[in-house]
């Protein structure tokens, strides 16, 4: 209140006095008033430098922490005015954010990647937020899954998961001997989706197919027994109603939707491809995080705290985050078909609902914290089927993951809600310490053990897919 | 006169008047009610039979309730932006307590777009587009009517360019408008000015061509006049030209509006650009058990305004067509 008092005092001051020198005196005084405003809350974060935002999103159950930070005022908290703006498919939401018409964007992980190594559109895209972990699952169309079912191993009259490739293989193989082409649909080259479906596909013998972006061939289906193409997710039911597609593998609730509406069944889920693989991004464009580094950590402050929200009191919160996303604005699918698998259960076919409390996570185990080891894991995918062309040094899968992958604006954020008691430090990792390598990681479906500090030795261990010193 | 008619006789005259009349009242109003009933029977019949994977077909009474979900979601949105307007305010003012420097500025509101939002830029947009393809056509086609040779060197132009969809233009204008258009402080936005754009791409050839066509063919007598009362040009265009074809550059208009609006929802589904397309191309894509049926109101409120157009345009050319006797529908 003193301080208001001294201001008004000081502005009159400022309307009635004209002189130069006086005026320095004016704002040296109002200088030092500000620090005595600051110095009661320490490091307090500056003022966001852009106050309107407009953030794209594909409408998908991962999104939730931004439509949560949006619809719980954590965006205004922070002086944030934010508009979420669905987006057609992956590729415009990309170029859009490149552009400027987007201040940032929900991304597949391997977008700022592939960005910023140029497979594709060429530009630098960083991320400092992850939004979630799992989340997908391959789904294929009823008569594939009639033929799949024969080769699956029952156990009590139910399959036993996770289901492996090896028994589709079979069924692609009549495919291939009928000469005619087993299709699958995946959402975007760099897409998470893209790579656990190579990934669940070679792990059963069943060739994804390479690229060679500098052949200029960049379908992605050299070799294949499958061949992949791009969709955008929520128009993959439709597209394999239509006989266009055989599967797909794809977010939620896409693969919910198919069981719903009785046109196919998911049989795998990512989660089980891959143990709490990291999924979506939060991703600028670096020019911009340079021009707004307040805007960028607190648009981070803000999601960090809606993943917190979603994850609270074991999921607690899930329904409330479900009615949300049903909402037209944002997934816009019903309630029921989102609650399938936002709540920690998965249903397969028609009736077969499972638990799978780690479905989605959204802040349980570092999930929002941008490991390099993560950005490592998709850099050695591109390698493995062909995105990038040439054998690669360690070192430049080490250099690529820390110019995209921004942990240490990450720890800004979650320091200033430490500070503000909005969170414990317990929640985070120790940032003194982390070095954005996750301990070697075992739980994948082949039972090939990742280390992101040596991505070439990983590389050697998978029967399909290009190796250190191959190329296409 | 009149005063010598008996009763019996004035009686007979309102039957022989009223009679027709009557009859013309009947079947301008009755027939299309019953054509509307009828409709209406058989899109029930027709949607209770249809089952898509997003369930059942709707019928009138389905897209109904969703019409009136829709004005409750519009009021809703309405309650939300009000408090996110007093919030704003006093977060400002907290500010301001804070940072004496900070200049307010009050922040749009940030929510969705409402439908009836959505339906007031579709109209906003067409009519911008078809505006500047007016200004545009109008004096194009009287110069290709005034003289052969502008119109010999225009038509193979026009010729080339009047089959091509909008929507083929759609890809480049994008492009082109993201490239040229830039602002920091942006008046329009960029989706705005592309929807527009291609808009007025198709509304230019209708009334292009009608305006040539009505210009090059005023009667001979009115020509002779002109040169007799030695007019200068401007005089000729705005007191012979110009009234003799209006007629005609309102029949382009007419044309030019409906595909416009036809042309500008195709775009905004196709762009994503904000307007009734985007909210069906939405819809679409959630595919909830009540998509359909959203879909299908605004499938009606399109048609509705694409109606209600024609018919303001037609009001239009009917005011200011000197032809009175020409049977204008």
């Amino acid at each position: 209140m003193a301080n208001i008092k001294l201001l008004s005092s000081l502005k009159l001051a400022v309307q009635s006095l004209r002189v130069g020198v006086i005026a320095t005196v004016m704002s040296v005084s109002i200088a030092s008033i500000s620090t005595i405003t600051t110095g009661v809350s320490a490091q307090e974060l500056g003022w966001p430098e852009k106050e309107e935002l407009k953030i794209g999103f594909i409408k998908l159950t991962d999104m939730a922490p931004l439509a949560v930070a949006y619809e719980k005022g954590y965006f205004e908290e922070e002086g944030l005015y934010v508009t979420l703006e669905a987006q057609a498919n992956w590729k415009v939401l990309l170029d859009r954010v490149i552009d400027g018409q987007l201040d940032g964007a929900h991304m597949l992980a391997g977008q700022p990647l592939g960005a910023t190594i140029g497979y594709g559109t060429k530009a630098d895209i960083i991320t400092a937020f992850s939004m979630d972990l799992n989340g997908n699952a391959i789904t294929v169309s009823n008569e594939i899954w009639k033929e799949m079912k024969k080769h699956v191993p029952h156990e009590g009259g139910r399959p036993v998961h996770p289901i492996s490739a090896d028994s589709l293989k079979p069924v692609v193989d009549d495919f291939k001997s009928k000469g005619k082409p087993f299709k699958m649909g995946m959402v975007f080259p760099v897409s998470t989706h893209n790579y656990e479906l190579r990934y669940w596909l070679a792990a059963g013998g069943i060739h994804p197919g390479f690229y060679a972006p500098h052949k200029g061939d960049t379908s992605g289906q050299i070799n294949a027994d499958a061949l992949l193409s791009v969709t955008p997710p929520p128009q993959m039911p439709s597209t394999m109603e239509a006989g266009t597609i055989h599967g797909y593998c794809v977010g939620e609730p896409w693969n919910q939707q198919a069981v719903f509406k009785g046109i196919g069944v998911p049989v795998v889920t990512d989660y089980e491809i891959w143990k709490n693989n990291p999924e979506k991004v939060f991703g600028v464009s670096k020019g911009w995080a340079e021009s707004y580094p307040n805007t960028h950590i607190r648009m981070v402050k803000a999601m960090i705290r809606a993943a917190m929200w979603l994850d609270e009191n074991n999921n607690a919160n899930r329904p409330e985050a479900v009615k949300i996303l049903s909402k037209s604005q944002y997934v816009g699918a019903d309630y029921e078909v989102i609650a399938n698998s936002m709540t920690g259960t998965f249903e397969y076919e028609k009736g077969d609902k499972r638990d799978v409390p780690d479905f989605n996570v959204f802040f349980r185990y570092n999930a929002t914290y941008p490991f390099y080891s993560d950005a490592i894991w998709y850099l050695t995918q591109m390698r493995r089927w062909g995105q990038i062309s040439e054998p690669k040094a360690d070192s430049w899968y080490k250099n690529i993951a820390k110019q995209v992958y921004r942990p240490d604006i990450y720890a800004q954020a979650a320091k200033a809600l430490i500070a503000e008691g909005k969170a414990k430090a317990a929640d985070f990792p120790e940032f003194a310490t982390e070095t954005g390598f996750k301990p070697a990681q075992t739980h994948f479906i082949d039972n090939i053990v990742y280390d992101g500090s040596t991505p070439n030795a990983y590389l050697e261990k998978f029967a399909i897919g290009l190796k250190n010193d191959s190329e296409i | 006169m009149s005063k010598q008619q008996t009763v019996p006789m004035m009686v007979n005259q309102i039957k022989q008047i009223s009679l027709p009349t009557l009859n013309q009242f009947l079947t301008a109003t009755a027939l299309p009610i019953v054509g509307i009933v009828i409709f209406l029977g058989l899109w029930s019949l027709m949607a209770k039979n249809i089952d898509t994977s997003l369930g059942k077909f709707p019928g009138p009474t389905a897209v109904w309730q969703q019409s009136i979900v829709l004005v409750d979601e519009h009021n809703m949105q309405r309650d939300k932006a009000g408090k996110f307007y007093e919030r704003q305010q006093q977060r400002n003012a907290a500010r301001l307590v804070k940072d004496p420097n900070y200049i307010v500025t009050i922040k749009d509101f940030t929510g969705a777009p409402t439908f009836f939002e959505q339906i007031w830029t579709s109209l906003y947009t067409v009519m911008v587009g078809f505006m500047v393809a007016s200004l545009l056509a109008i004096p194009i086609g009287i110069l290709c009517g005034l003289s052969k040779n502008a119109y010999t060197a225009i038509n193979p132009l026009i010729q080339l360019f009047k089959p091509v969809s909008p929507l083929a233009w759609l890809p480049l204008v994008t492009m082109v408008v993201s490239a040229v258009y830039v602002s920091n402080e942006p008046i329009f936005s960029k989706s705005f000015i592309t929807s527009a754009v291609t808009v007025a791409l198709c509304c230019l050839w209708p009334t292009l061509i009608n305006t040539a066509v009505g210009v090059s063919s005023i009667d001979k007598d009115l020509l002779n006049v002109s040169k007799v009362l030695r007019l200068n040009g401007w005089s000729h265009v705005t007191k012979i030209v110009l009234p003799s074809s209006i007629p005609a550059i309102f029949t382009g208009l007419r044309l030019s509006l409906g595909i416009g609006w036809m042309v500008l929802i195709a775009a905004e589904m196709l762009a994503q650009n904000p307007g009734l397309g985007k909210f069906v191309w939405d819809e679409f894509q959630n595919g909830s058990s009540q998509s359909l049926a959203r879909i299908m109101v605004a499938v009606l409120t399109i048609g509705v305004i694409g109606f209600a157009l024609d018919r303001l345009m037609l009001a239009l050319q009917r005011k200011f067509s000197w032809d009175k006797s020409a049977v204008l529908l």
